[in-house]
């Protein structure tokens, strides 16, 4: 993305987001780069969902949905990098409903996990 | 913190969760699978925390409240609820998203294109997930004044405004000017919002292992939205392993009801061609007492319940697994037999039956125990009924022709535990009710099954 080079403002906000350092690259533009991440990682997705047996598919959709609060990294972002009050508060607002979703989801499907366990 | 280290640690909780939905892929390793995934979000969150001179005050307030009630949800919700509470974590995911390019869009000032683009993807698909799955969760909590909405033109209605908002998209990436773009943005998630309320709220309850998969991919993809806003690997891997995890349960749901996706969102499950009477279909019928299928178990060598939504209505997954232990103390063989499409998400029956203490091994698929059907001495049927009307086979014009459904009808004896013959979803009579080999036991589920059991232990 040449206009993050080109402009120093916003490559400032990306580094301190911990994005992808575009000084970094050379060549093809981030833009590509991340487009490419994100259809490899869609087949990954696919190779590996396909082996989940249907008795687990309950646990696998609320394990799944802990794993998309990973929103909860962008609103930390917001909420600490934000300048003035509005992306701060939308941050933090952020930052509460997507922890619920992290925590709830990985607990819930813990203790769901737990009752396939073998029983003896 | 020099940033190829937060960078290496994003990789490290990308393949963290790889390795977690992994051991998903077997019941033995799945907790290990779980807590791998829950290692690699917290990787991230503390690189991230770490990463960059951040303001904590209202950071930390967040993530303590998020995970307090997070924690207090987990806690607390029965298993059959389970279809809700993952309805409503999605909203909550798929809300976070929006809020986040939305925070993002209000802070920067110069955007390029690709950015906006992702920046009103993430907003329109966050919203969309954030209304549709409340609505989900109203209609699975059985609110009644949402049956009733019913939206005039709605097909029309929802073209509209997904052009409406790939409209404002288009304004918004070509306009000048910060003040329009954020005005655009919050435009398109509104009507995103309106939009995820008209697509979710007159599908019917049947349909909802559909939606509620769906949803789950929306939110994943909202986050992959936001990952290209910010940059950021990590919510881009993560969200379209999501992404991916949803749209394939979605296809699995699909052909389990034997209807396109585009069929399940926006058509009405057809009346159909056929004229059956459920006055002439149930003729026939047979009713039978607790003592009498007693009698017939005693006898039996093998025994496959099948389970339905009724089962998790009358809360009888106790009551059926204490049924299954008397039945394999007399060395009967007892399996489940379990239908994609059973319950109100993937693999509901499968978590409410582990629940009751039934082993995973005695949970047999359909594609798996449908050959050996005919080697079933009884068959219990309970609180299911579309999954096992023998017309998807054998009537082309009813509205589930083709559907897969458990061959029950090949067994020899047929116990159907129902309260009445009401139709199911599909509104349609099944004539496995009055079929030669059936028998109808007319009770609440759990009683009548409680009841089989107080016979067995009689005799």
């Amino acid at each position: 993305m040449h206009f993050l080079l080109a402009d120093a403002t916003v490559a400032k906000v990306v580094e301190a987001s911990g994005g992808l350092d575009t000084t970094m690259l050379s060549g093809p533009d981030t833009a590509m780069l991340l487009l490419t991440i994100f259809v490899l990682a869609v087949f990954i997705g696919v190779e590996v969902i396909t082996k989940i047996p249907p008795t687990l598919h309950t646990p696998l959709m609320s394990g799944s949905n802990a794993i998309s609060g990973i929103a909860v990294v962008g609103a930390v972002l917001a909420a600490g990098t934000g300048d003035g009050m509005i992306p701060k508060v939308l941050g933090c607002i952020a930052v509460t409903l997507a922890t619920i979703n992290v925590v709830g989801g990985f607990m819930v499907t813990h203790r769901m996990l737990g009752m396939f366990r073998r029983k003896d | 913190m020099d940033p190829r280290l937060v960078q290496l640690a994003y990789l490290l909780s990308a393949v963290l969760f790889i390795l977690g939905l992994k051991g998903l892929t077997r019941p033995r390793s799945a907790v290990r699978g779980n807590l791998l995934g829950a290692c690699g979000l917290l990787v991230a969150v503390v690189v991230t925390l770490f990463g960059a001179g951040l303001d904590y005050r209202l950071i930390v307030g967040g993530l303590v409240v998020g995970s307090v009630i997070g924690a207090i949800f987990a806690i607390r919700v029965q298993m059959t609820e389970m279809p809700q509470l993952v309805a409503l974590f999605n909203g909550f995911g798929g809300a976070a998203s929006t809020l986040v390019a939305g925070a993002n869009l209000a802070q920067t000032e110069t955007f390029g294109r690709d950015m906006l683009v992702a920046t009103a993807l993430s907003g329109m698909i966050g919203a969309v997930t954030f209304s549709g799955s409340l609505i989900a969760w109203g209609k699975l909590k059985e609110f009644r004044r949402l049956d009733k909405i019913r939206i005039p033109a709605q097909q029309i209605v929802n073209g509209l405004l997904v052009l409406a908002c790939l409209g404002l998209t288009v304004a918004m990436v070509n306009g000048d000017g910060s003040t329009w773009t954020v005005v655009a943005y919050w435009l398109i998630s509104s009507l995103a919002l309106v939009l995820g309320v008209t697509l979710v709220v007159s599908i019917g309850g049947a349909d909802m292992p559909v939606v509620i998969a769906l949803l789950n991919s929306y939110s994943g993809l909202a986050a992959a939205a936001t990952g290209f806003v910010l940059s950021n690997t990590v919510l881009i891997i993560s969200g379209s392993l999501v992404g991916a995890s949803g749209l394939l349960l979605t296809r699995i749901m699909c052909v389990a009801m034997n209807r396109s996706l585009f069929n399940v969102l926006f058509g009405k499950m057809g009346s159909g061609g056929s004229t059956l009477n459920a006055d002439d279909v149930y003729a026939n019928v047979k009713s039978t007492s607790a003592e009498e299928v007693a009698m017939l178990l005693e006898v039996a060598n093998r025994v496959v319940i099948v389970p339905g939504y009724g089962m998790a209505v009358a809360q009888a997954q106790h009551a059926v697994s204490d049924l299954r232990k008397q039945l394999v103390a007399r060395q009967i063989e007892v399996d489940f037999a379990i239908h994609p499409v059973a319950g109100r998400m993937p693999g509901h029956m499968n978590v409410l039956l582990a629940e009751a203490d039934v082993p995973y091994e005695a949970l047999r698929e359909m594609d798996d125990i449908n050959p050996t059907m005919e080697q079933v001495d009884v068959t219990i049927v309970l609180g299911a009924n579309d999954v096992v009307n023998p017309l998807a086979r054998t009537d082309p014009d009813s509205p589930i022709a083709g559907m897969p459904i458990i061959d029950v009808d090949r067994s020899r004896t047929i116990i159907v535990v129902k309260r009445s013959l009401s139709p199911g979803f599909a509104g349609i009579p099944n004539p496995l009710f009055a079929a030669e080999n059936s028998l109808m036991l007319f009770a609440d589920g759990r009683q009548a099954i409680q009841d089989i059991i107080g016979a067995l232990d009689a005799n």
